[in-house]
């Protein structure tokens, strides 16, 4: 009792609480569920003589996990690549090869 | 015209995510991303986007969301879009929720905000059942197809929900395709300029509740627009008009076979050898066909519906 007693007489104040982090907030991050690229049974190998630099593969890629250079050539980011072959699948030169990944998914 | 080189160098999806590989729906939040930029504000109802994200600290959506219940997408829009205006902030409300969020279990909130024509962009991410929870049919399962509700095939067509909200008439209907980004950009950056209600319907076929392989996704999107199953078009402050990738199916001669869009999905193995069935679908497609020339003629020049009850 005592000080913070509140009586009819007095308003109720409600001091808004100092910081929001009791809601469960999440930011965008890579990773959010681990390194997919160990989910991968086949990788993409991009043939570099063969890519015209089109960006389809860049455009299509689901995963964000091709890499786009300064000069617009390409390369895949092995450690979130998920193998699905949508970048193969829609290379029109077929610069992109689907090889099956090695047991272990050794690099 | 959007074009891919153009479009700056950056992170637009966010690696490491929860989706599956070979996933619609995280291609169409990257588009997404290059059409709206970091302006959009994503409301989610229950559905894959949603486990996409993860179980936290991290997200695996590159955008901010507010996460809410099945029903309540476009009344929650409503609401944070409200919220924004108040604080004088511009930032553009965009609801990415999955079909069964749209056509069943969230349809009386989008049509209330439909009707209100509240000034956000919603976005229906149509994988034609609901997958989060283990391929059960939805209102927007096509004809004939399997699900784990529909063993045998679904007995119903597809509920047409861009005529639905066309029948609204709010000021902006399109449909769009995972496998013409350049199109759904393009209708992405149209909608955000437009005040009042935006629907646009996204169709995204899904590798794992479509039975196809993980690298077909963007060739079975594809081959829906082209058989005639899948029209892009838009319906623009009262006039309607095919996309350019669609105008050439208007001749029934011009479309692929729609056996070819059937046959590479597993959901539709057991229709094959059964012509009377396909020829149910190859009926359904003659049907939106009739709708859309109707929609065409009868609303070029640009009229409102209600002008058009008034003549
Ligand atoms: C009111 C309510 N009913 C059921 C569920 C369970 N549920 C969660 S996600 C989901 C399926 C979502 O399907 P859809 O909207 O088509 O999105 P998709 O998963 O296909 O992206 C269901 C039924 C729920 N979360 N809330
Ligand atoms: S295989 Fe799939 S995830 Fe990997 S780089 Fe190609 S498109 Fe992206
Ligand atoms: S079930 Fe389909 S929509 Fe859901 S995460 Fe997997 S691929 Fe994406």
């Amino acid at each position: 009792m005592g000080e913070n007693k509140i009586t009819s007489s007095q308003t109720c104040v409600i001091e808004p609480p100092k910081t929001f982090f009791w809601a469960p907030l999440s930011k965008p991050a890579p990773a959010a569920s681990g390194k997919t690229g160990t989910w991968r049974t086949e990788r993409p190998v991009i043939i570099q003589e063969k890519c015209v630099k089109c960006l389809l593969c860049w455009l299509y890629c689901p995963e964000d996990a091709i890499i786009r250079k300064e000069d617009n050539s390409v390369e895949v980011d092995y450690e979130y690549c998920k193998g699905c072959g949508i970048c193969a699948a829609v290379c029109p030169v077929d610069a992109i090869k689907m090889v099956p990944e090695e047991w272990g998914g050794k690099q | 015209m959007v074009i891919i080189h153009k479009l700056p160098n950056r992170r637009y999806g966010m690696p490491g995510n929860a989706s599956c590989p070979g996933c619609p729906e995280s291609m169409g939040l990257r588009y997404l991303k290059m059409a709206l930029g970091d302006k959009a504000v994503l409301v989610i109802p229950a559905g894959c986007s949603s486990v996409i994200q993860g179980i936290g600290p991290k997200s695996g959506i590159n955008f901010p969301i507010l996460n809410i219940a099945f029903a309540a997408a476009g009344a929650a829009a409503s609401g944070m879009k409200a919220a924004f205006e108040v604080q004088g902030k511009d930032y553009i409300v965009v609801v990415w929720a999955g079909d069964g969020g749209t056509a069943d279990i969230g349809f009386q909130a989008l049509s209330g905000a439909a009707e209100r024509n509240e000034d956000i962009i919603y976005i229906c991410v149509d994988n034609e059942a609901y997958m989060n929870t283990g391929i059960q049919r939805s209102g927007l399962t096509p004809y004939g197809a399997w699900t784990t509700t529909t063993w045998t095939g679904k007995k119903e067509h597809k509920k047409n929900m861009p005529f639905i909200l066309i029948a609204h008439d709010v000021p902006y209907v399109a449909t769009a395709s995972v496998g013409y980004p350049h199109d759904f950009i393009e209708k992405l950056r149209k909608a955000a300029k437009i005040k009042g209600f935006k629907y646009i319907h996204l169709h995204a076929p899904d590798p794992v509740g479509w039975r196809f392989d993980s690298s077909l996704t963007v060739k079975v999107a594809q081959l829906a627009v082209q058989t005639g199953m899948w029209p892009l078009f838009e319906y623009e402050r009262g006039s309607f008009k095919l996309s350019p990738f669609s105008k050439k199916y208007k001749d029934p001669s011009k479309r692929v076979p729609v056996i070819e869009y059937l046959k590479i999905q597993g959901r539709f193995k057991h229709l094959l050898n059964k012509p009377e069935e396909i020829k149910k679908i190859e009926e359904y497609i003659e049907r939106t066909w009739w709708w859309i020339d109707l929609l065409e003629r009868s609303t070029n020049p640009a009229k409102t519906a209600r002008e058009l009850l008034n003549k």
